[in-house]
């Protein structure tokens, strides 16, 4: 039986550009990673997911919360490797605009950090967990994802 | 019939795009509390966006969102347009149309074929859909469909996500005849396949119908998603500048997001409220092909939204097509916007979730000062929680178990195809 590469994909503070780009991708190449590929953890394409083990985590987006900070956390302690993807996952930005702005900006938002629990500052993923690769861009080059993909299958010998 | 009182709690609804959550309390078979907590977190865009230079500002708003992306990025640009004062030019125009029929096929197929079909077969994802046969053949066309329009995005606004040739005035690159040409072969192609989707959903039982219907949208009569008049199916009409001083805007305290009423009165934006305003004024092509499809407009049934949609993508199908066999694209030196005093521009158009509005104001320099954007998913919030509450004593008075009913939920919602990510980046800091 075909050995399958267990993966999750998780979004957090980000337009989900890369997310976006991922299922272009399945236009091409769906029926190639079906038979390699076990979605997991997929929320964007179904409902009942799997929360790990994963050989990988793609994590996508910037952390902006303790509670997402926490989530984080939980998805590196289950999966073996850690891919980040696209630019906020990888630096922060543009999700962590807000860390540059004028001091009168800064006053303005105030309340709304206060409220809704956030950060003092944005973070990339690399501020709370080791990142085993990374997938930069806005949204993430493509063909840097399907070299990287390829990496993982030979990594867990999937290929 | 579930007797007394009990809570569904639904964390992290699937197959939408972003995050949102369901709190919903029953107390003696009436629902007394519904939340949909759009938990995205906030990124601050209007704030980020003052003191930037408005012709760069489209770059910047593009980031909302992944999916909408050329959406927010056209609307942006027309509003700046409008505050420098600059009519683009036909070809611009043309170039627009396409990229927004490009993304409306893509964006559009994305919801309907990857999170509504499996739905219709009964299926948690077209992932459980058979590796032969006719839902082989299916998933086989679905991505066809939505590789095309992605391809015409590419060609003509230079990507499907964060695309980079737009500009306010022009396009910096202008696509070859022949490339279009390529584009249209995929199209034509996709066109049979896109109509077969047309005639799943038609055949689809689903219902629920909106009790307190009113529908807004963008009125033109080539059914394209730009326009300056916004219409009510209340027979309502104003020019699009004024549409924020018809709204309502309500503070949702648990979301991340606005809530917004027109006239005091919850409504309806998207592809049902498009459908119902303006499908007379679809393709000819599109309306002889869909059938009977097209009779069932104007409706009430809130899954019609996915019938709609499924229509809509023949139609940007026949409209490109037309725009390419017409269009002789040629290379335009972009204009040189400049103000002499301070100004500002508001800009609606349809995205695909519904009308996205933006109003923008620009000092002498050319920065941005102030930012105000009313998004769809925001506008169809109220409806969506209002429908929640009367699906869930529906399904509790026909007896069905929790689980079941908390699958309903997701599917009336996903009709609705909401956007988390455009919905929370808009809160104003003077609501608290």
């Amino acid at each position: 039986m075909q050995k399958k590469l267990a993966i999750g994909w998780f979004t957090f503070t980000c337009c989900e550009d890369s997310s976006i780009l991922f299922v272009e991708l399945l236009n091409e190449h769906y029926f190639e990673w079906k038979k390699l590929i076990e979605f997991r953890h997929c929320k964007m394409l179904k409902s009942i997911n799997q929360f790990g083990p994963f050989d990988v985590a793609f994590v996508e987006g910037a952390i902006s919360s303790d509670k997402e900070r926490k989530k984080l956390e939980k998805i590196k302690h289950i999966s073996k490797y850690l891919v980040a993807i696209g630019e906020c996952a990888c630096t922060g930005f543009p999700s962590a605009q807000r860390n540059n702005f004028s001091a009168e900006l800064q006053k303005e938002i105030k309340p709304l950090i206060k409220k809704f629990h956030l950060l003092e500052k944005v973070h990339p993923l690399e501020s709370f967990v080791k990142v085993d690769e990374r997938v930069p861009g806005c949204p993430m080059d493509p063909n840097v994802f399907l070299k990287t993909l390829d990496n993982c299958l030979k990594k867990f010998k999937v290929i | 019939m579930h007797k007394g009182n009990f809570d569904i709690n639904m964390n992290n609804l699937s197959k939408i795009e972003g995050h949102a959550d369901l709190d919903i309390k029953v107390e003696g078979n009436k629902v007394t509390d519904v939340k949909l907590r759009i938990t995205e977190n906030k990124r601050f865009f209007t704030n980020a966006v003052r003191g930037k230079p408005a012709i760069a500002t489209h770059q910047l708003v593009s980031r909302i969102c992944g999916t909408c992306s050329i959406a927010h990025l056209t609307c942006c640009i027309e509003a700046v347009e409008k505050a420098y004062h600059h009519v683009p030019s036909y070809q611009t125009l043309m170039l627009r149309h396409l990229s927004l029929y490009g993304l409306n096929i893509r964006d559009h197929a994305m919801h309907l074929y990857l999170f509504c079909l499996p739905d219709l077969f009964g299926k948690d994802s077209l992932l459980d859909f058979a590796d032969e046969g006719y839902e082989h053949d299916l998933v086989h066309k679905a991505f066809d469909v939505k590789a095309a329009g992605n391809k015409l995005s590419t060609i003509v606004a230079g990507r499907a996500v964060h695309a980079m040739y737009p500009v306010p005035g022009n396009f910096v690159r202008i696509p070859k005849k022949e490339d279009l040409k390529a584009v249209a072969v995929d199209l034509k192609k996709v066109r049979a396949y896109a109509l077969e989707f047309v005639d799943i959903f038609y055949k689809c039982n689903f219902e629920f119908k909106e009790q307190e219907p009113e529908y807004i949208a963008i009125k033109n009569d080539d059914f394209s998603y730009l326009g300056d008049q916004l219409c009510s199916t209340r027979n309502y009409c104003i020019p699009e500048e004024q549409f924020a001083n018809h709204l309502t805007r309500n503070v949702i305290p648990y979301s991340q997001a606005l809530g917004f009423k027109f006239e005091g009165k919850t409504y309806i934006v998207g592809a049902l409220a498009r459908m119902n305003l303006n499908g007379g004024s679809l393709h000819r092509k599109t309306r002889e092909d869909v059938g009977s499809a097209f009779r069932v407009f104007p409706s009430d049934n809130i899954y019609h939204n996915n019938l709609a949609q499924a229509i809509e993508i023949v139609n940007c199908v026949d409209r490109s097509l037309d725009i390419i066999e017409e269009l002789e694209p040629k290379e335009r030196k972009s204009p040189v916007l400049k103000l002499e005093k301070d100004s500002e521009g508001v800009a609606a158009i349809e995205a695909p979730r519904g009308t996205l509005y933006y109003h923008l104001k620009i000092n002498k320099l050319g920065q941005v000062t102030y930012a105000n954007l009313v998004i769809p998913t925001a506008q169809n919030q109220i409806s969506m929680e209002k429908n929640v509450a009367r699906l869930v004593e529906q399904n509790l008075y026909e007896g069905k178990r929790k689980r079941e009913i908390q699958y309903e939920i997701e599917k009336l919602i996903r009709a609705y195809d909401p956007c988390m990510s455009c919905a929370t980046h808009f809160l104003r800091v003077n609501w608290l």
